[in-house]
C-alpha cells in the first residue's frame, strides 16, 4: 500500500493524465514512438521568408491551424488540444468541467507584425508613425485584436473551455515556465486547496521577431543544414539552440483523490524547486551556485538523495555555456553519480520549445519511466570532452528508471527542477 | 476552494511590512500620502492628446538604482518596477540585508512587450513606399532592433532585475494577465506565506503607461479615456481609462517571521481571493464580485473599498451595481487618481489599504457624481477590489493589527 502523504506530511501529487504536441507530432503515442528512434522535428522555416536571417531552421508545428494566425493564437490551439488530450486519459470531472484550477505557461503577448503592418496599410499613406496607427485603430474595426493580445486571453480561452475553476493563473519564467506551471498545482494540491489542477504549457512563437531577438542574443544554433543536425547538446561543436514550438498538459491529483475516482496513476511529482540567479540577465552566476541551490532543494523537497536519482532528463539546450555549466553543477550536486547517471536532452530532437518545454520534457519524463527506456540525444557525434555526462549517445537506452530529475534553467535566472516517479517515494 | 479566504487551523497571519510606490503623484509614502490628502491628480492632455495619461512623477533612478548598466538594460517599466521594489525593501527595512534577501520569494505581476516605436514606423512607412522584398522586414529587424530590447520585452525580466540590482536570491514567479494577474500574485504569495511554504515575499508590479503602443492595444478595443479628464465615477457617458505610470510592490512577511526581526506592520493582509466571471451577460462581473465578497471573512470592524475600477464599461457599471449592495462602505478609486495601471492597480490597492490603516485614515474622496462620501475615523478593514476592463476580477482584505 502507498501512503497518501509524503515524508514531510503533505498530499502525494499524481499525474493521471498528460497530453503532448511538439514538432514530432500530436499526442504521446506519436512523439514517444519519433523520440525513441531518434527522429528530428527540425526544418527549413517555410511559414515566413528566411531570406536575410542567420538562422532558418526551427521545429515548427505545421500541422496545427489557427486562423486567422498568430502566435498567440498557434499557441492557444495547441494548449487546447494537449489539454483535450490529458483530459481523455485522465477522465476527470465532466465535459467543460474540470474540478481545479489552471495553472498556464505561456509567452508574453505582443502584436505581432501581420497585424501591425494591417494596421499600417489601414493607415493608407506613405509616412506612418505611431499617431496615425493611433488614429485608425479605434471605432471596432480592430476590436479582435484587442480580446488576442491580452496577456490572459489564453487562459481565460481554457478556463472557459475546459471550466476550470478559479482565476486561471498565466504565468512566465522564461524557459522554466512549463516546471513553474507544474509546481504551482503541486502546491496548490499540497495546500490541500483544491484535489485536482490542470498545468499547461504551450509555445508557438517561432516568427521573424522573435527569431530574430534570439540571433541577436547569440543564443541560436547556426548549423542551417542539415536542420536535423543543428541541435547539438553535450557536443563539442554546439553553437546554440534550435527554437521550437510545442505543448503539454498535465492533470495533476492527490493520490487520495485520483484513487478514490479509481484514476490510473502515471506517476508522481515527487519534488519541486526553484531559485533565483541574481548574477546576469542571460548567463548564470559562475560559479552555478544558484542552479546547484535549485538541484538541492529539488531532492529536499522530495525527500530523496542523489543516489535515488536514476535519470536526468537535462536542460540540454545546446548553447556552450548552458551544457557545461549543467554538467558541472550537476556534479557539485551528485558527485562522481553525476559520471553515472545516463543524461538525456529531448531538445536534440524537439528543439527548445522555451515556455512549454518544462512540461513537455516532464511529460517525456514521465513516457520514460513508464516505458524503462531513455529517449537519446542526438547528433551527439562529438562529445564534449569536458561534459562527462553518461549521454544516451543518437540511439534510445533500456534502463531502469525509478526517479527522474527534470531541469529547466531561464533568462532572468529562473531555474526550476522537477523530480517525477514512477511511484511515491 | 482555491482562494485563501480565511486562516485555517496551523495557518499563520501575514502581516505588509515594507510597501514602494513610484507613482504619478510622487515617490515613496510621504509624498503619495500628502498628494491624496490633497486631492491632486497628475494628468497629462496634451502629450499623447487626445488621449489622457498620468504620467510618472520624475525620479532619480540612480538611488534605486545605482548602475547606470543596470539602467541602460531595462526599458522603463522596469525601471519604475526595479525603483518602487527597491523603496518596498527599504520600507521593509531589509534593503541589503542578504540574509533575508537570499531566500525571499518573489511574485511579480508583470506585462512586457515594450516596442522600439521608431523601429517598427520606419519599417512600416518603407513598406509603405514599396520595399517588399521577401527578406526586408528580417533585414531590418537584424539591423535595428537593440539586442537589449528584448529583456525588455519579456515579462519575468522585471522579476529579473529586481534580483540582480538589489540581490534577490530565493525564488521567482511572474503572472501575466493584467489587472487580475496583481490579484493573483498577492494571492499566492499569501497562501505561500500563510501554509508556511514561505516566510517573507516581495510582490508587486509595473507599469509605464506612457506609451502610444499600449494605447495602440487598447484602442483596438475602444477603451482609453479621450479628450477630457473626468474621475472614474464621472466617465459613464464617456467611458475609457487613463493609463497611468506606477510601480507598486508589497513585502509580505509571516507573523512570527516580521516579529522575529523586530519589523512594524503596516497592516494585515487576511484574505485574497479571485474569479474568472463570464461576462456575457449584463450583470454576470456583478454576481462574481458579490461570490468574492461573502468568501472573504466576516468583516466587523470599521470598513472602506478601494477599487481599481477602469472607468472602462460595461466593467464600471457592473461594478457599481456591487458597490450600491455595500454602501455602507465608503469607496475609494484609484483609477481616477493614479490612472490604470493594468497589473499594478491591485498591488497599488493593497499598498494604499494598508498605508490608510497605518494613518488611521482613509484618504478624502475625489469625485464629483457621490460616489465616494467621507469617512470618519480610522478604517480597521479595507476591502480592495480589482475587477478587469475586460476578464478577472480579485479582491482582497487588509485589516489593522
Amino acid at each position: 500500500m502507498i501512503a497518501p502523504r509524503d515524508k514531510l506530511g503533505r498530499p502525494v501529487v499524481v499525474v493521471t493524465g498528460m497530453g503532448i504536441m511538439t514538432s514530432l507530432g500530436a499526442g504521446k503515442s506519436d512523439n514517444w514512438a519519433k523520440l525513441v528512434a531518434g527522429e528530428s522535428g527540425i526544418r527549413t522555416i517555410t511559414r515566413f521568408p528566411i531570406d536575410g536571417l542567420k538562422t532558418t531552421m526551427a521545429g515548427t508545428v505545421d500541422f496545427v491551424s489557427a486562423d486567422p494566425f498568430s502566435s498567440t493564437a498557434l499557441s492557444e490551439r495547441m494548449a487546447e488540444l494537449v489539454t483535450q488530450e490529458a483530459l481523455e486519459q485522465a477522465g476527470i470531472g465532466a465535459k467543460a468541467d474540470f474540478p481545479g484550477p489552471l495553472f498556464l505557461a505561456v509567452a508574453p503577448v505582443e502584436v505581432e507584425w501581420p497585424q501591425r503592418r494591417e494596421l499600417g496599410r489601414a493607415v493608407g499613406q506613405q509616412d506612418i508613425t505611431y499617431d496615425d496607427l493611433l488614429r485608425i485603430s479605434g471605432g471596432g474595426k480592430f476590436s479582435a485584436y484587442h480580446h488576442r493580445f491580452m496577456f490572459g486571453s489564453v487562459a481565460a480561452y481554457l478556463a472557459e473551455t475546459f471550466g476550470t475553476k478559479g482565476s486561471p493563473i498565466s504565468l512566465s519564467t522564461a524557459c522554466a515556465s512549463g516546471a513553474t506551471s507544474i509546481q504551482l498545482g503541486v502546491e496548490a494540491i499540497r495546500r490541500g486547496e483544491t484535489d485536482a489542477a490542470l498545468c499547461v504549457a504551450t509555445d508557438g512563437t517561432v516568427n521573424p521577431e522573435a527569431l530574430v531577438r534570439f540571433s541577436l542574443l547569440s543564443a541560436l544554433s547556426t548549423q542551417n543544414d542539415p536542420p536535423q543536425a543543428a541541435s547539438r547538446p553535450f557536443s563539442k561543436n554546439r553553437d546554440g539552440f534550435v527554437m521550437a514550438e510545442g505543448a503539454g498538459a498535465l492533470v495533476l491529483e492527490s493520490y487520495e483523490a485520483a484513487t478514490a475516482r479509481g484514476a490510473k496513476i502515471l506517476g508522481v511529482i515527487a519534488g519541486c524547486g526553484e531559485l533565483t540567479d541574481s548574477f546576469h540577465r542571460t548567463r548564470s552566476s559562475p560559479d552555478g551556485k544558484p542552479i546547484i541551490g535549485c538541484m538541492n532543494k529539488t531532492l529536499a523537497d522530495a525527500g530523496m538523495t542523489p543516489d535515488q536519482i536514476d535519470h536526468i532528463n537535462a536542460h540540454g539546450t545546446a548553447t556552450p555555456e548552458n551544457d557545461k555549466m549543467e554538467f558541472n553543477t550537476t556534479s557539485a550536486v551528485f558527485g562522481e553519480l553525476a559520471q553515472k547517471i545516463p543524461v538525456t536532452s529531448n531538445k536534440s530532437m524537439v528543439g527548445h520549445t522555451i515556455s512549454a518545454a518544462g512540461a513537455v520534457e516532464a511529460i517525456f519524463s514521465l513516457l520514460t519511466l513508464e516505458h524503462q527506456r531513455i529517449p537519446p540525444t542526438i547528433n551527439y557525434d562529438n562529445p564534449d570532452p569536458t561534459i562527462l555526462f553518461d549521454v544516451v549517445g543518437n540511439k534510445a537506452r533500456d534502463a531502469r528508471v525509478t526517479a527522474v530529475m527534470s531541469n529547466s534553467f531561464g533568462f532572468g535566472g529562473q531555474n526550476a527542477s522537477l523530480i517525477l516517479t514512477r511511484e511515491p517515494a | 476552494m482555491i482562494d485563501t479566504p480565511a486562516l485555517k487551523p496551523g495557518q499563520t497571519e501575514v502581516w505588509i511590512t515594507g510597501i514602494g510606490l513610484a507613482t504619478s503623484l510622487g515617490e515613496g509614502l510621504d509624498a503619495n500620502w500628502a498628494a491624496l490628502s490633497e486631492k491632486r491628480i497628475n494628468v497629462d492632455e496634451k502629450g499623447f492628446a487626445p488621449y489622457i495619461v498620468h504620467p510618472l512623477m520624475p525620479v532619480s533612478f540612480d538611488s534605486q538604482i545605482p548602475k547606470k548598466g543596470d539602467q541602460r538594460q531595462m526599458e522603463a517599466w522596469q525601471r519604475i518596477g526595479t525603483y518602487a521594489a527597491g523603496l518596498a525593501l527599504d520600507s521593509a527595512g531589509i534593503k541589503g540585508n542578504k540574509d533575508i534577501l537570499s531566500k525571499i520569494d518573489m511574485v511579480v505581476a508583470a506585462g512586457g512587450g515594450e516596442r522600439d516605436i521608431n523601429v517598427d514606423s520606419g519599417i512600416l512607412t518603407a513598406e509603405a513606399k514599396g520595399a517588399n522584398a521577401p527578406g526586408f522586414l528580417n533585414e531590418r529587424l537584424m539591423s535595428d532592433l537593440r539586442p537589449t530590447l528584448f529583456l525588455a520585452q519579456l515579462s519575468n525580466l522585471l522579476a529579473g532585475n529586481i534580483a540582480i540590482v538589489h540581490g534577490l536570491g530565493g525564488t521567482s514567479r511572474t503572472f501575466m494577465g493584467e489587472e487580475v494577474a496583481g490579484a493573483d500574485a498577492a494571492r499566492i504569495a499569501l497562501a505561500r506565506i500563510a501554509s508556511g511554504e514561505s516566510d517573507i515575499a516581495l510582490v508587486g508590479g509595473s507599469y509605464n503607461g506612457e506609451r502610444k503602443d499600449l494605447l495602440v492595444l487598447y484602442e483596438f478595443g475602444d477603451f482609453n479615456l479621450k479628450d477630457k479628464f473626468a474621475p472614474v465615477w464621472a466617465r459613464k457617458d464617456h467611458p475609457g481609462f487613463a493609463l497611468g505610470s506606477a510601480g507598486a510592490f508589497l513585502v509580505l512577511e509571516s507573523k512570527a517571521h516580521a516579529e522575529a526581526r523586530g519589523a512594524k506592520p503596516f497592516a494585515k493582509l487576511s484574505s485574497v481571493v479571485a474569479d474568472l466571471a463570464k461576462r456575457k451577460q449584463p450583470g454576470d462581473m456583478t454576481a462574481t464580485l458579490e461570490k468574492l465578497w461573502d468568501k472573504l471573512p466576516r468583516r466587523e470592524g470599521k470598513g472602506a473599498i478601494i477599487t481599481g475600477a477602469t472607468g472602462a464599461e460595461p466593467a464600471t457599471s457592473d461594478e457599481r451595481d456591487f458597490l450600491k449592495n455595500h454602501a455602507d462602505f465608503p469607496v475609494r478609486s484609484t483609477g481616477t487618481v493614479f490612472g490604470h495601471a493594468m497589473e499594478t492597480q491591485f498591488p497599488l490597492g493593497i499598498a494604499l489599504a494598508a498605508l490608510s490603516i497605518s494613518r488611521g485614515a482613509l484618504f478624502p474622496p475625489n469625485d464629483s457624481t457621490g460616489t465616494e462620501i467621507e469617512m470618519q475615523g480610522p478604517p480597521t478593514q479595507i476591502v480592495v477590489v480589482g475587477a478587469g476592463h475586460w476578464r478577472g476580477e480579485g479582491m482582497a482584505l487588509v485589516e489593522a493589527i
